[in-house]
């Protein structure tokens, strides 16, 4: 019998990325970040002990189901941090502490471990929670603090809130003029969410995803390139900016639709997902009852998504359709 | 005398296979619109048990006392006769007796007419089993429709409204969660007792994982 080392063969796969589920987690969070800081920045200590709160609740929810359901504890693979860190920064300043514990516990415990733990999940658990916060807290949901400690700092109500309850006036006799709005909006110095309204730091986090590989550009740019159409052809061109860079977009386009979990593994089917995403967003803040449907557009397309998957399946090499 | 024996055993079963065995709700998953719908407070889910509970009853036994003259092809339009006629009685005598129930949820009082619990049991046993043994599998059903609405409507009701049959268990300070009473709280609810039902009957060794 001749063995010879350097012929035998191990099965398939033969090229492997140094990318696991632990680095690309650990690499969106350190992504997040400068988002985060901003909006501790922005909207005070309380800001920073929700998103502590959010991220020690989904840690220890995730612990809770990992030893209830006697699978091995994934706490060291990030996903529970990230959950909670996403949900944190899709939450107002000023939301009640035990709201984000129970928020929290909602997106492990019910949107992911209920459906099999992590990679089984249809809906990305960070906006399950916090439809859910939504759907229980209405009213905590959209009180947005104002921005004291600014001499320019804005008003109480969110830029789309202003737009969709009191019309385009009321919003431009705040902001004055459109530049010094996109300003505002590109720097975050309006109300909002915590970690949404900074348009320059979430981009800037959003490219590190994309040259880190972690994820593609396929699902931002579609999405975002759909709201510009649609906006334009809605409004006109003082409408493309200003929905970009309002509400949770750039959040939402980066980080929450490109959940490798919820969202198609093909390039043609994550195009097809984010265009749909940028549709139901723009159907939903011009035509829907609420001010924002980042949120819902992308739980709606997490569940087609494995629809798509069938759809945009790429042809095996020799085999016919 | 052994004979008596089995046949009481056999009783008992047709009688409790609606606790838990065959639970209509969350074994069978049948009847879960109304349970839906109803299911919000304790109260309502009271009411809607016992009209359910008297409709059920009363066509079973009827409809196991006519099942040699109803013919085979129109047997499900005659169904629906019977239980129309005991569904009006009951509405009736809820408009009578608890008017203010009657009032929240009269369109699911009327909608019993077509509840699939109620055909399912005409069809699958009513039809098939005597008066006695129908009428078992009538309260036992009943019962265990009505345990399951009661269960799913105090969790629903304590959580989305800090009370419980109208009294208050939280305090006023501490906000309710009110997605419990929308819809969405019932299907959380239901779906984690259904697990509930599973995890038992798996501990139990009646079904395979």
């Amino acid at each position: 019998m001749l063995k010879d080392k350097h012929l035998t063969v191990t099965v398939s796969p033969h090229i492997k990325t140094s990318l696991t589920t632990e680095r690309m987690m650990w690499i969106v969070s350190a992504a997040l970040i400068p988002a985060a800081g901003a909006g501790i920045y922005f909207f005070g200590p309380h800001a920073a002990l929700v998103i502590a709160v959010c991220v020690g609740a989904s840690i220890i929810t995730e612990l809770f189901c990992a030893v209830l359901m006697k699978k091995p504890a994934t706490i060291k693979d990030g996903s529970a941090f990230l959950t909670g860190l996403l949900l944190a920064l899709c939450l107002p300043p000023e939301f009640p502490l035990w709201m984000c514990a129970l928020g929290s516990f909602f997106s492990i415990a019910v949107s992911k471990f209920a459906f099999g733990g992590l990679g089984h999940n249809i809906f990305n658990p960070a906006l399950a929670g916090r439809a859910f916060l939504m759907g229980a807290f209405a009213k905590e949901m959209t009180t947005w603090k104002t921005l004291q400690d600014f001499p320019d700092g804005i008003t109480a109500a969110t830029p789309l809130n202003l737009l969709k309850e009191q019309g385009y006036d009321s919003l431009m006799k705040v902001f004055d003029s459109h530049s010094h709005l996109f300003k505002e909006l590109f720097i975050g110095r309006v109300g909002g969410s915590i970690g949404e309204t900074s348009a320059a730091l979430l981009i800037i986090g959003g490219l590190i995803l994309i040259f880190a590989r972690v994820t593609t550009w396929h699902i931002p740019v579609s999405y975002i390139l759909t709201v510009i159409i649609v906006s334009y052809f809605t409004g006109g061109l003082f409408d493309i900016p200003f929905h970009l860079f309002t509400g949770g977009l750039m959040l939402g386009a980066f980080f929450m639709a490109t959940d490798p979990v919820t969202s198609p593994i093909t390039p043609k089917g994550q195009i097809i997902f984010g265009i749909g995403c940028g549709l139901f967003t723009m159907l939903i803040r011009i035509r829907g009852g609420y001010p924002e449907g980042v949120c819902y557009a992308i739980l709606l397309m997490n569940s087609v998504t494995p629809l798509i998957e069938r759809f945009s399946k790429t042809r095996i090499f020799g085999v016919k359709r | 005398m052994g004979q008596e024996e089995t046949n009481n055993t056999g009783y008992f079963k047709e009688l409790s296979k609606g606790f838990i065995r065959e639970n209509p709700i969350f074994i069978l998953c049948l009847g879960l619109c109304p349970t839906l719908a109803v299911s919000n407070l304790v109260e309502n889910a009271f009411g809607m048990g016992i009209a359910f509970f008297f409709v059920l009853l009363c066509s079973n036994i009827t409809i196991s006392l006519v099942q040699k003259l109803i013919p085979d092809e129109v047997r499900i339009p005659c169904f629906i006769v019977i239980i129309a006629a005991f569904v009006t009685v009951a509405s009736l005598l809820m408009q009578w007796l608890i008017p203010d129930v009657y009032a929240r949820m009269s369109l699911y009082i009327n909608l019993i007419v077509v509840n699939c619990i109620i055909l399912g049991r005409a069809e699958a046993f009513a039809s098939k089993n005597n008066v006695f043994r129908s009428a078992l599998d009538a309260v036992g059903m009943g019962v265990g429709f009505t345990a399951s609405l009661f269960i799913i409507s105090a969790i629903r009701e304590v959580t989305g409204f800090g009370t419980f049959l109208g009294f208050r268990l939280i305090p006023e300070n501490i906000k309710p969660i009110t997605i419990m009473i929308l819809a969405p709280g019932a299907f959380f609810t239901i779906g984690f007792l259904m697990a509930l039902f599973n995890l038992i009957r798996i501990k139990k060794g009646k079904v395979s994982k």
